[in-house]
C-alpha cells in the first residue's frame, strides 16, 4: 500500500503530470504538489505525485556510504 | 530504475554489512513499521546479511493489516444496497469480515469495483450521477492527503454521489502505543513514505520521551543497511536521535501541501488496531465541513464487533511479539492463497512475505 514508484515528468498540464514509469508513459495527480518542472523526477503513490526525488542528495547519500569506515 | 542502481550496488552492499559487523557489539532489536519495508527486507534477504545479535521486527504500518473486521462488514453491507458502487484497493479486496470478504461479496454479485487512484472513483462519480459512489479510504498519510484532495474536489464541483468510508490511520500513534506498553525496541525504522509527507516532527517523543532512535528509510537494499547502521551507531554509543537516511525524498517538514490538504478535510478520531486496540486520535474521518462526503454520517451502517480467527495471532506479530512461524496456522489452514487472517492477505504483511521468502528458502 506504501509503495511507492519512481516517475520522470514528460508534460505538465492544469494538476496533472504525463510522467514516464520506465518508458511507460501514465497520467498522475499534482494535486499534492506545487512548482514542478519536466525533467523532474517524481514519487508516484495511487496516482498522485507525493514528492520530488532530489539526485543531488541522492548522489550524496551514496557519497556518505563510498566513504564510510569504522575502525575496529 | 535505472537512474538510481547504484542503491543495488552488491559491492556497496557489502561495504556497509562489513560496517555494521564492526559495530555492532550488542543485542538489538529493529522495528520496521511500514509494509513497504517489511516487503523489501524479506525480498533482499537483509536478515541473513546482518550479525545474529541484531534482529528484525515487522511494526503495525501495514493498513491492511491493521483494519478491523468490521470496516469489511460495513463496507459489504453498502455494496449490498441499490444503486451503490464500493471502490476499493485492490489490498483491501480478499480480507475478512464476519461473513467472507469484499472479493466474495462481488463474485456474489456485489457491486465491487478495484481502483487504483481515489479520483478514478470521483470520475465514476461523474459519469454515473445516478449511482452512489462510495470510495474506500484505508492506508496512512502516504494515501490520506490524496483521499482528502479528492473530497476537497468533490465538494468544489458540488458532487453530490460521492462518498468516502474512512479508515485512514496515523502513524505515530501506533508507534508510540507499542513502545509505551513496553515491547522492547532498540530503534524505529521508520516509513519512507509517510515521513515523505508528514516530515520527521512525528517522531519527536519517541526519541525524546521514550529515548528511541528513529531513523527514515528508503526501501532500496542499500537504503535499509545504511539505516541499520545508523541506527546500531545510535545505540552502541547510546545517543537516540531522530535521523534522515532518505534525504532524496523526505525532508524534514514534509510535503507542506499535503498536509494542508488533509488538514482541510480530516479531523482525528480515535481508532481501533489490531493488536494494539483502541488508540487516542489515531485515525482520520472527514469534518464537519465535509459531512455531506462522509459515508459513515450520511448512511446508516449497523455496526458489529467481530474478533480474528481462532488461532490468528496477527495482533501479537503486529507487536514484534511473535514471529509468523508461531502461529498454528501458517502455512497449513492460512497461506496466501486462502488467507485466513489479515497479515497473510497483504503482499506486505508479515505472514505472507515470511510465507514467501522464509518460508520456503
Ligand atoms: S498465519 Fe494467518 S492466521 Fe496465523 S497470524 Fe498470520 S495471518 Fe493470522
Amino acid at each position: 500500500m506504501c509503495l511507492s514508484i519512481p516517475a520522470e515528468v514528460i508534460t505538465l498540464k492544469d494538476d496533472t503530470a504525463l510522467v514516464s514509469v520506465n518508458g511507460l508513459e501514465v497520467n498522475v495527480s499534482t494535486l499534492l504538489l506545487d512548482n514542478l518542472k519536466t525533467g523532474d523526477y517524481v514519487l508516484i503513490h495511487s496516482g498522485f505525485a507525493i514528492e520530488i526525488i532530489d539526485s543531488e542528495e541522492a548522489e550524496k547519500t551514496l557519497s556518505v556510504i563510498r566513504h564510510m569506515r569504522i575502525s575496529k | 530504475m535505472g537512474r538510481f542502481d547504484a542503491y543495488h550496488s552488491k559491492v556497496l552492499c557489502d561495504h556497509l554489512c562489513e560496517q555494521i559487523h564492526r559495530l555492532a557489539k550488542r543485542p538489538l532489536r529493529l522495528m520496521e513499521v511500514c509494509g513497504g519495508h517489511t516487503m523489501a527486507i524479506r525480498k533482499h534477504g537483509i536478515p541473513s546479511l546482518l550479525p545474529d545479535i541484531i534482529s528484525l521486527l515487522s511494526g503495525p504500518g501495514c493498513p491492511v493489516c491493521v483494519t478491523s473486521p468490521s470496516f469489511i462488514d460495513q463496507a459489504i453491507y453498502l455494496a449490498g444496497q441499490s444503486n451503490m458502487i464500493i471502490c476499493t484497493y485492490g489490498d483491501l479486496l480478499r480480507v475478512k469480515g464476519s461473513n467472507g470478504s469484499l472479493e466474495m461479496a462481488r463474485t456474489e454479485g456485489k457491486n465491487v469495483r478495484v481502483i487504483f487512484s481515489a479520483l478514478e472513483a470521483l470520475e465514476m462519480a461523474r459519469r454515473e450521477p445516478e449511482k452512489m459512489i462510495i470510495f474506500l479510504g484505508i492506508g496512512f498519510e502516504t494515501t490520506a492527503p490524496a483521499t482528502a484532495a479528492v473530497i476537497i474536489q468533490a465538494k468544489k464541483h458540488a458532487i453530490r454521489n460521492f462518498f468516502v468510508l474512512s479508515a485512514h490511520k496515523l502513524m505515530a500513534p501506533a508507534m508510540e502505543a507499542i513502545v509505551s506498553n513496553d515491547i522492547p525496541i532498540n530503534g524505529y525504522i521508520c516509513p519512507g513514505h509517510v515521513s515523505a509527507i508528514t516530515g520527521t516532527s512525528i517522531y519527536k517523543k519517541i526519541v525524546e520521551d521514550f529515548r528511541i532512535g528513529c531513523v527514515v528509510s528508503g526501501f532500496e537494499p542499500l537504503d535499509l543497511l545504511q539505516t541499520i547502521f545508523m541506527l546500531v551507531r545510535q545505540a552502541e554509543t547510546d545517543r537516540p536521535a531522530l535521523d534522515i537516511q532518505y534525504s532524496r525524498v523526505v525532508k524534514p517538514w514534509g510535503n507542506q501541501k499535503a498536509i494542508a490538504l488533509m488538514e482541510e478535510a480530516f479531523e482525528t478520531v480515535d481508532d481501533w488496531w489490531r493488536g494494539l486496540g483502541i488508540l487516542n486520535a489515531s485515525g482520520l474521518k472527514p469534518k464537519a465541513s465535509y459531512h455531506e462526503f462522509d459515508a459513515a454520517e450520511v448512511f446508516q451502517i449497523p455496526a458489529n464487533n467481530i474478533s480474528d480467527p481462532e488461532g490468528c495471532i496477527c495482533g501479537e506479530i503486529l507487536k514484534g511479539l511473535q514471529l509468523p512461524v508461531d502461529c498454528r496456522l501458517f502455512g497449513k489452514s492460512c497461506t496466501p492463497e486462502n488467507p485466513e487472517g489479515a497479515c497473510m492477505v497483504s503482499s506486505e504483511g508479515s505472514c505472507q512475505t515470511y510465507y514467501h521468502y522464509e518460508h520456503r528458502r
